[in-house]
């Protein structure tokens, strides 16, 4: 279990974490999510006793990082933004190393084994480092933060670089270890932390601007006044009668995908559902809705709706009317 | 401190630079063997051979001006260039289990390069009697002004994560060490060049090397060994709260 409170980190006037406070429970998989340079790494850093906070607390199962540190680091497996890894040793050579260092009591060479299963090294067990490639090293990363078997895992950005396949299974291992430690771990990417945490803490320029469950979370942001519908007809024409449907702020006509076939984006004032009225009336001219689908929101589009609060309706009829503008130009 | 000791240890050998800081003791001591202890007069063309190695030993001490900084300069700008000091900094051991590990495994290398020495007085022992205890006394010597030489090589070695400038520094520093005793001697006011005089790492070693074996000496060595390493922890220290 981890538990900050009022967590604070400042490089001179700079406040790169602001007053920051959450718990993480155990066997819960929190997710830290925000833009570059939001302070995701610092406080990741701060709770692992490479930095030390400015002012505030960090406890670890009970253990204080700055006042008990060597107990506190004792309870934490931590892979950094980039993996700690000694390019001239072997795989095996590194995770002894590792080993030793954190002065683990299990026995070495089963516990090592296990791991390398788990995160599917074992085949390159004896191979240098430097000659893994970058999912490998990821892999090798990940291993060393579990050697020890320690009770709280914190995760810094552990997809960034990977390929797809290597994402999902990077995704299925966090699950599996979350049912039995307490996972931190940071992205910038919303659908990774939907897909993989049960809690998300959202935070923006060092300060906390949600914490909530993914779910709420997902729920409170989606878009279905937002959609990219991809319609065959023609052009000009389907704009014109998409705008007139009553809700509708902006139509832009993207490209052509398919021959005939347009893709739109279309926006409608928030907390309107146009589908409906858009089948009917595309219908009604014998047009077709090849595909229809609610646009993500951006991580923009988020910490715009967290940030802003209530003048985000505001900003967000300014932003269409900017792109009606456009579409207007696009008309003409 | 152990598992960091051997990972040094071992990373010596996997990166060359323990192979070239040998090669290079090796051909510095044999050479300079060579020289004090096997010269040809000039008047007869005679060889003469002496057990005599205290010429051998004193020469020595400028090797270590540019070995050292070799050495030293990879142990803790190597971490920091590629972020395995975050490993190191978050594992559950003290910074100055970190620092000591690093600063015995690099000491260690270097024992291995004295130890060779011990090699010509061996082989001299074949010829004529050697003075053991003299010999012992001059490795003994080198032994210490290397481990405070090495902490300092530590030290400039924390503050940067450019390995060259490491060794450059180093380099600088230990030079600087040297010519103490040269810079105090023009220096007219008389408390601050008492002070200096003392601080001279090259008198305090040349007094191994006359055969006398003074405990204040020892102390000293031990003393600025232990001075920049303790320093060492603290630019560490302070970079936990700086990140610089």
């Amino acid at each position: 279990m981890i538990e900050v409170k009022n967590l604070c980190k400042s490089y001179g006037d700079k406040k790169a974490v602001d007053n920051i406070s959450f718990k993480a429970h155990d066997g819960e998989i929190l997710g830290f999510l925000g833009p570059n340079g939001a302070g995701k790494s610092t406080t990741m850093n701060i709770l692992t006793g490479y930095l030390s906070s400015s002012s505030g607390e960090a406890y670890i199962n009970g253990h204080e990082i700055l006042e008990n540190p060597i107990e506190a680091k004792k309870e934490i497996g931590y892979l950094p933004e980039f993996p700690p890894l000694y390019m001239d040793m072997t795989v095996k050579e590194y995770l002894y190393f590792i080993y030793e260092l954190k002065g683990v009591k299990l026995p070495r060479n089963t516990h090592l084994k296990e791991i390398c299963e788990l995160v599917k090294i074992d085949h390159v067990y004896n191979r240098m480092i430097k000659n893994l490639s970058k999912g490998y090293k990821q892999r090798v990363g990940v291993a060393q933060a579990l050697v020890g078997n320690p009770n709280v895992l914190i995760l810094d950005e552990p997809t960034v670089g990977l390929d797809p396949k290597q994402i999902i299974e990077i995704r299925t291992l966090i699950r599996k270890l979350g049912k039995n430690h307490t996972v931190i771990l940071s992205s910038h990417i919303l659908s990774e932390v939907q897909a993989v945490c049960d809690r998300v803490v959202v935070i923006n320029q060092g300060k906390i601007v949600a914490d909530d469950t993914a779910d709420n979370l997902s729920n409170a942001l989606t878009a279905d006044h937002k959609l990219i519908a991809r319609i065959d007809g023609p052009r000009e024409e389907v704009i014109k009668v998409i705008s007139a449907i009553p809700g509708v702020v902006s139509v832009l006509a993207d490209m052509q995908r398919e021959k005939g076939v347009w893709e739109y984006n279309i926006e409608a004032v928030e907390g309107t559902d146009i589908r409906r009225e858009l089948n009917r009336r595309l219908a009604a001219r014998n047009w077709y809705i090849m595909s229809l689908r609610s646009s993500e929101l951006t991580l923009e589009d988020i910490f715009l709706r967290l940030t802003m609060g209530e003048s985000v309706d505001e900003f967000i009829n300014k932003k269409a009317s900017d792109l009606d503008d456009d579409g207007e130009d696009e008309k003409e | 401190m152990r598992a960091i000791f051997k990972r040094e240890v071992s990373a010596y050998f996997n990166s060359l630079i323990g192979y070239i800081f040998l090669a290079a003791f090796f051909a510095a001591s044999g050479v300079l063997f060579g020289i004090t202890s096997v010269t040809k007069s000039p008047t007869d063309g005679l060889l003469y051979l002496t057990t005599d190695m205290s010429g051998m030993y004193s020469i020595l001490f400028f090797a270590l001006l540019v070995l050292i900084p070799i050495l030293t300069m990879r142990t803790l700008s190597e971490d920091k260039k590629n972020k395995t000091d975050q490993c190191l900094l978050t594992a559950p051991i003290s910074l100055n289990a970190l620092v000591l590990g690093k600063f015995l495994a690099a000491f260690m290398i270097y024992s291995i390069g004295v130890c060779m020495t011990l090699v010509y007085a061996i082989v001299l022992n074949f010829f004529a009697e050697v003075i053991w205890l003299e010999v012992l006394g001059n490795v003994v010597g080198l032994l210490l002004v290397g481990a405070a030489f090495i902490s300092v090589g530590v030290f400039i070695s924390s503050l940067t994560e450019n390995q060259v400038i490491a060794a450059v520094g180093g380099f600088v520093s230990m030079c600087a060490l040297y010519l103490i005793s040269s810079i105090a001697a023009i220096i007219p006011i008389d408390w601050i060049k008492n002070i200096l005089m003392k601080l001279s790492f090259a008198d305090r070693y040349y007094r191994f090397t006359y055969g006398i074996f003074d405990f204040s000496n020892v102390l000293f060595f031990i003393s600025a060994a232990v001075i920049f390493l303790f320093l060492t922890v603290r630019v560490l220290e302070r970079r936990r709260w700086t990140n610089s």
